[in-house]
């Protein structure tokens, strides 16, 4: 690939940049009229009217946080068209883990044609640095990262790790109890 | 003067100091305390502070700054081992002081007849009052050397060389750019000089409107406020009062404040008419007269404190040589020459 080479406009200065007072005033114009088309917005708003909020804020806990499309949250099993989990225990996800968070026992699997399956599948979030490297090492698609699931914190270290049923959405995680 | 002076001449005194200190300077201290967090909210496109709430009502927030101040009273007040400890206590005492002597001699307004006698608004009415002002707002730089200098700290012991080089730097600015003012009002009054203004229809700052943008840089520079901050640099650049927690610390917060106002107070009183409303004739409204000159002369200082605070959330921080350039090569010799040509202008005028 060849070369491309762009030049750059250094930015002139002027005399008027250099005594910096017109600056001034111009940041001064972009922050006032933020200041006040808000303000305006914010009125707007108490006085119980219809219109664009006056703060891009998302106030969370009282809100629903606002996750992106593509966002990388807990991670979720995934199960066959007959309900089996698809996961065959092939251990590639636990060996590529950086956090080596996930443990897996595998056992044969009645299906004759995936030879094997998880026993136990289990991860700890609390390790976990969301790498999403498991979901992309693992050959069958067995495991995502779109659960859409931010609260996942725990009183203690033992509660935040999941099994297999509580990662395949078969049984409800427990809600942890402090002490 | 003479002696005693009658009951209540003293109990109006007494009066007219504690308004300045207590009703003027430490509520609109914690209200600006207030201002700054919402303002630069509003402006970035953001809520602010609204959580803290008295029985689950929180008024947009107005709680915070009482939060604050119980929190900078319940917290451990520590002094480390090394401080010396008489002067790291007096540090933030000289600091404050000086910041509320300042507040007292401010011209809340003027002289004003009701039942029988006349009444003069200014707490501390004094012919020296500008220098005076000046001079107790450079005292403030020693709480801040001795504040480094107690602590026992080399980056306290920095940040306060930081504060009274750019100090120094800045009140030669700040005199000698009124110098051209009070030079056309004949006067070192604040009371004379709004006086001054009241007479003759004009506002200082049509007068002199290159003094008024030096002095209004040199006193953002004074009050140690972005993009002059320097001397503290709350997060990045350790400041004069890093070895200061609990209430101490909260004393120099207040001495920002308190400097803000004064600044502000000595801009409205010289530049923007004082207490005086164009078309009123307040010193001969009585009563209503007295109130409506306090009030318009409050509503001015805190407009100036808007703009102050809309340019602390607007420009950068300034690097420190960019600093001390911008004091003695820049601004001292605009306000001389801009004295100078006063001087010329009001001689050769017929
Ligand atoms: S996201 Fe990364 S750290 Fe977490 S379980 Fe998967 S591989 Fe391990
Ligand atoms: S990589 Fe996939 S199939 Fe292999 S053990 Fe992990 S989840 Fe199961």
């Amino acid at each position: 690939m060849a070369i491309t080479v762009r030049t750059v406009k250094r930015p002139e200065r002027t005399f008027a940049t250099e005594i910096y007072l017109v600056e001034i005033v111009k940041g001064l114009g972009l922050t006032f009229r933020h200041l006040f088309v808000n303000l305006y917005r914010h009125s707007k708003r108490a006085l119980g009217l219809k219109g664009l909020p006056g703060s891009v804020t998302v106030q969370y806990p009282d809100d629903p946080a606002v996750l992106g499309k593509r966002a990388r949250t807990r991670h979720r099993l995934l199960k066959r068209d007959d309900g089996a989990p698809r996961c065959t225990a092939c251990l590639l996800c636990e060996t590529i883990c950086p956090a080596k968070c996930i443990r897996i026992t595998a056992e044969n699997a009645p299906d004759v044609q995936v030879e094997k399956r998880a026993k136990t599948f289990d991860i700890d979030l609390g390790m976990c640095i969301f790498c999403g490297y498991c979901v992309e090492a693992c050959p069958v698609d067995a495991i995502h990262m779109d659960a859409n699931e931010v609260e996942i914190s725990a009183y203690s270290r033992k509660d935040m790790i999941w099994n297999m049923p509580e990662l395949l959405g078969d049984v409800p995680k427990k809600p942890s109890q402090p002490g | 003067m003479t002696f005693p002076l009658p009951l209540n001449d003293v109990l109006f005194a007494t009066a007219k100091i504690l308004f300045a200190v207590l009703g003027v300077g430490l509520s609109i201290a914690g209200f600006l305390g207030w201002v700054e967090r919402k303002q630069s909210a509003v402006m970035q496109d953001r809520i602010g502070a609204n959580r803290a709430d008295i029985f689950g009502i929180t008024i947009l927030g107005l709680f915070h700054p009482i939060a604050d101040a119980i929190k900078l009273l319940t917290k451990e007040d520590f002094v480390p081992k090394m401080a010396r400890k008489p002067l790291h206590g007096l540090a933030p005492i000289i600091s404050l002081g000086a910041g509320m002597f300042c507040l007292a001699a401010l011209p809340y307004g003027g002289v004003v007849d009701f039942a029988g006698r006349a009444w003069d608004l200014t707490p501390i009415a004094l012919p020296m009052g500008v220098p005076l002002v000046l001079a107790a707002l450079a005292f403030g730089v020693h709480g801040i050397v001795m504040a480094g200098y107690a602590s026992g700290s080399n980056y306290g012991l920095l940040g306060a060389l930081r504060g009274a080089a750019q100090m120094i730097a800045y009140e030669v600015c700040l005199a000698s750019a009124l110098a051209g003012l009070l030079f056309i009002y004949g006067t070192l009054d604040f009371s004379e000089a709004v006086l001054w203004q009241v007479r003759h229809g004009v506002w200082g700052i049509f007068v002199q409107p290159l003094a008024f943008i030096i002095f209004l840089t040199a006193g953002t520079a004074v009050t140690k406020r972005i993009p002059f901050d320097l001397p503290e640099g709350e997060s990045e650049i350790v400041g004069y009062h890093v070895e200061y927690s609990g209430m101490k610390f909260g004393m120099f917060m207040m001495t920002d404040f308190f400097e803000s106002i004064v600044i502000c107070g000595v801009i409205t009183a010289l530049f923007l008419g004082g207490w005086s409303i164009p078309g009123l004739d307040l010193p001969s409204m009585g009563l209503l007269g007295g109130v409506l000159m306090v009030g318009s002369f409050v509503a001015k200082i805190m407009l100036m404190l808007f703009l102050l605070m809309q340019v602390r959330w607007t420009l950068p921080r300034f690097r420190f040589d960019q600093v001390l350039d911008l004091g003695w090569k820049n601004l001292l010799p605009l306000a001389l020459i801009n004295f100078l040509v006063t001087v010329w202008v009001v001689y050769l005028w017929p």
